[in-house]
This record gives structure tokens, sequence and C-alpha cells, in this order.
């Protein structure tokens, strides 16, 4: 039977690697920030088949809205543009504007953010966050020890520098869907952590003589390495599904969920529970002396 | 075989088809029924039927401060103003000390509902020196009306008693002279006074169409906003847009959940078919809480049903994983069942319990969206929980009960 617990210092060193260049990203580069954070308008608008890329971008050019790089493509027909943040009456020009030179505009979206709100909404996450972490500290705690509680929210950071790095390398645009995945991402990915705790909690129960930590752990991870992939794949179903027919405002949050479950699943096998072994070992080593 | 056991377990399969049937398709013998097919009954929120979301912040102005009974007065302008335009079920809300959120979902122009919104709608009758005279405020009734000989379109106003009183004073002090109509500080008019006015009555021309004459109606109405109120987040749905997100959405939920529906079967058969059973039922009571509770149902809404759809499967595999261990050990069916619910119920309800921790948070800290989510997730975990563990370990045992399957690897051994 493979070790999983005799070989972690691999699995960290993997998650160093996953995590630095993120991290490195994220401190250079930064985000991607959408309006949600930076504030502006998002206007998304169908037109009639054959408007070209240049005729919409005249005309916000022209009006002084936007940036030409702000103009995209979606699908055949819609356009995706940003701008500087637009009051209704020029939104409203935009609009009619557009219509004058290009025929027929659908206006599927238009979301307009003040800067006020991305500030609130950075604010409100971290702070959720912070709430959250705490709250399933107690209540591992609780219910299980407080060491177990300790990795379980080390990993959790993980998996969560493992999204926000992924999102920071391949400059994809954050919004207020992906702090809502985070969070999302953090109660799903408890779920793997707990299911392993409770098979450990149950099995040091009838531990044998002898036994040690490593073993006691590894074989619990065995237990449950079933119920893991098989619940991973049946979430990876429903994500998947969701992201190539979900339709586009859900794209990043599905996105992000993808990257966080499938690395959530990692840390909760290869780093909640060996680092567990580390501390239990450590707390061994200090008894001894 | 038992006979009565497998006419029990027909019963409720049964039961659980006519309840989807029920729910989603249009059957001709209800077609007088008007609440069937029930699913319809689900409140869709603005983001899948089109519609606008708006947070609106007022701003000290030198005319006006804001406080407490400002903004009661401006959100009683703004639900009047909202009232008369006859959208379906607004939301208009309070939140801090100077915002309001408002919520209007399947209106045609959401853009144009918002300008109308937030127009102060400050109605004055000047006078040549430029002093005011009387104002919107000493309005009584205003309705558009089109004149039958020159057929031109006019906002006719009333004023009240006091209002008719000053008019009739100032129309009388100012004949032959000029009195300009503003709106928000624009002239619309300015004409001159032939004789005095003393019946309390007075209209405004020069509208395009009926429609423009109407909304302008509604806002003299409604009164004049008494702050200004700028927009702070606004989030507009098209209708299209609304109609594409529920197609796919719906889209979505079917292919992902046939998808979990086969994979349980194939690979947990007897218990797996159970536990599809078990998982349709837990969808149908859902959307039947959120129907009876008139919640919401969103795009996040739906991204959180599905989650929460997720979780309820992984209580199962976390189960029956258990079931196929104790049935290694050579236990009996029915005994592998029990054992294998009770080992694994506490593994599910610590992992759902901090998950419903992380959505409770999120509930309190969210914006208005992504508190849909958090709603679904919750609601999907307390029932999952009910239909995971109580309906399943039931159906199992109902099942091996009938006697028809006795081979342990049908049940995954």
């Amino acid at each position: 039977m493979f070790n999983f617990i005799e070989h972690r210092k691999i699995w960290y060193i993997i998650s160093l690697l996953l995590i630095l260049p993120g991290l490195f990203s994220m401190v250079t580069r930064g985000f991607n920030l959408g309006i949600d954070f930076t504030g502006g308008n998002l206007v998304e608008v169908r037109v009639e088949q054959g408007v070209k890329i240049e005729q919409v971008r005249d005309v916000v050019e022209g009006l002084g809205f936007a940036a030409s790089n702000n103009i995209q493509k979606s699908g055949t027909t819609d356009y995706i543009i940003r701008t500087r943040e637009l009051t209704e009456d020029e939104s409203a020009t935009l609009i009619s504007t557009l219509e004058r030179k290009v025929g027929e505009v659908n206006l599927l979206r238009n979301d307009r953010v003040g800067p006020v709100i991305g500030r609130e909404l950075t604010v409100n996450a971290i702070l959720s966050l912070l709430i959250a972490a705490v709250l399933m500290l107690v209540y591992i705690t609780f219910r299980f020890e407080f060491k177990q509680g300790v990795v379980t929210i080390v990993a959790l950071l993980h998996d969560l520098l493992v999204v926000l790095g992924v999102f920071s390398i391949f400059q994809i645009e954050v919004d207020s869907a992906f702090v809502a995945a985070i969070l999302t991402i953090i109660g799903y990915s408890i779920n793997d952590k707990i299911v392993i705790f409770d098979r450990v909690r149950e099995n040091s129960r009838m531990r044998k003589k002898g036994e040690s930590v490593e073993d006691l752990v590894n074989i619990s991870l065995w237990q449950t390495l079933v119920r893991s992939l098989n619940t991973g794949m049946s979430v990876l179903f429903v994500l998947l599904t969701l992201y190539f027919f979900g339709g586009t405002t859900l794209k990043t949050f599905i996105l992000a969920l993808l990257i966080g479950v499938v690395i959530g699943a990692y840390s909760s096998m290869l780093n909640a529970s060996p680092l567990w072994v580390d501390l239990k070992l450590r707390e061994k080593k200090a008894a001894a002396k | 075989m038992r006979w009565s056991k497998i006419l029990a377990m027909a019963a409720i399969i049964l039961a659980i088809a006519a309840l989807g049937i029920t729910a989603a398709v249009p059957l001709p013998i209800f077609k007088d029924v008007a609440w069937l097919p029930w699913a319809n009954q689900t409140i869709l929120g603005l983001d899948l039927q089109g519609g606008v979301h708006v947070v609106l912040e007022a701003k000290d102005t030198p005319s006006a401060k804001v406080n407490d009974e400002t903004m009661k007065r401006a959100q009683a302008v703004l639900e009047r103003r909202i009232n008369e335009t006859g959208v379906a079920e607004p939301v208009i809300q309070r939140q801090g000390e100077r915002r309001i959120i408002v919520e209007l979902a399947g209106i045609k122009d959401p853009e144009k509902a918002v300008i109308d919104l937030i127009q102060p709608a400050y109605l004055e009758f000047k006078n040549e020196l430029g002093q005011t005279i009387i104002t919107g405020a000493d309005l009584k009734d205003a309705l558009e009306a089109r004149d039958p000989n020159s057929g031109q379109v006019e906002v006719d106003l009333t004023f009240t008693k006091e209002g008719t009183g000053k008019f009739a004073q100032a129309t009388t002090a100012n004949v032959g002279k000029p009195i300009g109509i503003y709106l928000d500080n624009k002239l619309l008019q300015n004409p001159v006074v032939e004789e005095p006015i003393t019946h309390g009555q007075a209209r405004i021309t020069g509208y395009e169409s009926l429609e423009e004459a109407h909304t302008i109606a509604i806002l003299l109405r409604s009164g004049a906003l008494p702050v200004q109120l700028n927009v702070m987040e606004k989030r507009t749905v098209g209708p299209q847009l609304g109609q594409d997100s529920l197609d796919r959405s719906i889209n979505a939920g079917i292919v992902g959940l046939v998808a979990i529906l086969v994979f349980m079967i194939v690979y947990y058969r007897i218990p797996g078919l159970i536990a599809d059973l078990a998982l349709i039922f837990y969808a149908l009571l859902v959307l039947a809480i959120f129907i009876g509770i008139h919640a919401t149902m969103t795009l996040p809404g739906i991204a959180g049903f599905l989650l929460s759809l997720g979780m309820a499967v992984d209580s199962n595999v976390v189960i029956f994983e258990r079931i196929k261990e104790e049935l290694r050990t050579g236990k009996s069916i029915r005994s592998a069942i029990d054992a294998g619910f009770r080992r694994g119920f506490v593994a599910v309800f610590d992992s759902n319990a901090t998950t419903l921790i992380a959505a409770i948070v999120l509930y309190y800290f969210g914006a208005s969206m992504i508190r849909g989510f958090a709603v679904t997730l919750s609601i999907g975990i307390l029932v999952s929980l009910f239909t995971a563990i109580t309906l399943t370990r039931w159906l199992l045992h109902l099942t091996a009960a009938t006697n028809v399957v006795k081979d342990p690897r049908y049940y995954g051994a």
C-alpha cells in the first residue's frame, strides 16, 4: 500500500511550487480588477450580424468614454464594453449613439459601480473570510481538536493562495462573483478535510497498540480515498456542465470553483493530514523531553 | 419476495414521479388548474427575467440635508413612483443611513426606469423676477391628456386648496406678464398670463407622446424627491439576457443532474438507484420550499442549489462507501446498512455543519446577489441532511425488505 504520509515532504514541495509563482505574480503584477473593484461601467450589447468591432470602438471612443482595448467580442454578435463610470444620461447616450451608427442594439446588461462600492466589497470580503475562519476553528476544536482546526485553516489558506495565484498569473478578471467563489471554496473544501479527520477520529478510538500516528492517518486516507474521488468527480460534473452550458455571467465564479475543488481535494489529503501528523509528532517529542 | 414491501416501494416511486411530472410538464387534464405545472410558481429574480438592481445614495445639497426624515420621505416618493408604473413585487429597502436599494424585475426598459426614478421632479412656477410662486408641493393631482381639438399632448395640473389660493393671487398680480414653468431647474414653458386663474388648474404642453406625458404626470403626482439621490451601483439585465440565463441554467441543471444520476447508478447500483430517487425528491422539495417561502430564484441561487446537490451526493457517497466496507466484513445487508449510516452520519453532519457556517457568514456580509446564493445553499444543506440520511436509509431498508435483490454485490460489496 502506497504510504501518503511517508512522502509528505514531496507534497509540501509541490504545494510550494504551486503557491510561489502565484504569490510572485500577485506581488509584482497584482490582479486584473473588474469594475466591481475599480468602479466604472460594463455594458454588454447584442448587435446585428456583421457589425465590426471597429465600429463599436469608434462610437465609444468618439464619445470619450473608454480606451479601445476595453472592447471585447463575445460570441458572434455580442460586445462587452468597459468604460469609466457613466451617469445614467451618458449610458443612454452611448446606446442611442450605437443605435444610430450600427443599427439595432439589444442592451443585454449594463453594470454601473461607483468607486466606493469596490472598497466596501474588499473590506467585507476580508472580514467575512476572517469570521468564517474563526468560526470554523471553533467548531473543529469543539468537535475534533484544536490542532486539526489549525491545519485545516492552513490548508484552506493554501487553497485560497493557489486560486488567487492562478487568477493573478493569467490575469483573469476578478469581480464580486469571484469573492463569493472564494468563500464557497472555503465552505466546500473544508468538507474533504472534515471527512478525513472524522475517519482519523474514529480510527484513533480503536487504535491498536504500537500503531504510529503516521500509519493511523495513512490508513484513514486510504479508507476515505474512494469517497474523496467520487465526490470530487460528481462535483466536477456539475461544475463543468455549469461552465460549458451556464452562460457568461457565471463563468468566473465557476472557474474559480473548479480550481478550488481540485486543489481542495489535494490539500485535504496531502497537506492537512500530513501537517497534523507533523504537529502530533512534535507534541510527542516535547513530551518525551 | 415480499409483495407488500414491493407495493410500498412502487407507491413511493409513483408518488415522486407524480410530484416531478406535475412540477414541470403541462398536462392537458389539468389545464384549468392555474398553479400547475407548479414549478412555474417560482419567483424569478431580475437576473433571470430582466430588470435592474440599483443602490441609491442620498447626497447633502445646500438646499436639503440628509437625515432620517428626508430619507423616509424619499423612500415613500420612490415607492409611489414605482407603484404607479405597476411593476410586480418591487424591492425598496433602506440600507444604512443614506442608501436605498431598489430592485425591479420583469420590466421592459430597466435603464429608463432608473433615469425616471432618480429624477428629482421638482416643479416650480416662477414670476418674471425669478421668484418662486408655487411648487409641486401644492399639487393635488397631475394627469396626462390629449387635447381633443388640437391633438396636443399635455399634463393637466390640479392644485390643492391652498395652492389654488396662491396661484390665483400670483396670476392676478402678473396679468400680461410671463410665468415660467420649471422642472428640475429646466424651463419648460414661459406662458403669458392673460387673465387671473382662480379655478386652481394649469397645464403643461409640448410633449412628443402621451407616454412621455404619462411619465411626467407620475413623477409630479408622486412628489419631488426631498434629497438628491445618486446611483452608487446599478446592475441592469436586459430581458434577452435574462431569458438566455434562465434557459442555460435549466439546461445546465438538467445535464448536471442526469450526469450525477447516471454516475450513482453505475457506481453504486441498488443504493445508487435509491440515492437517485432521494435526490430527485430532494430537488423537488427544495423547489417547493422555495416557492412556499416566496423566495426569489436568482442565478447565484441556482448555483447554490446545484452546489448543495453536490453536497447531497457527497452525503450518500460517504455513507455508501461505509456500507460497502461493512458488507466486506461479512455483515448481512440490513445490518451493513444500519452500521454504514450510523458511522457515516457523523462525518456527514460535521462536514455539512462547517459548510453551513460558511453560508451563514456569506449571508451576513455578502452583497444582495451573494445572499441568494447563501440562502439556497443553506436550505439545500438542511434539506439534504434529511433526504440523504432519513429518506435514503428508509428506502434502502424497504428495498432490502422486498427480498428481490439478495446478492450483496448489488449493494456494492
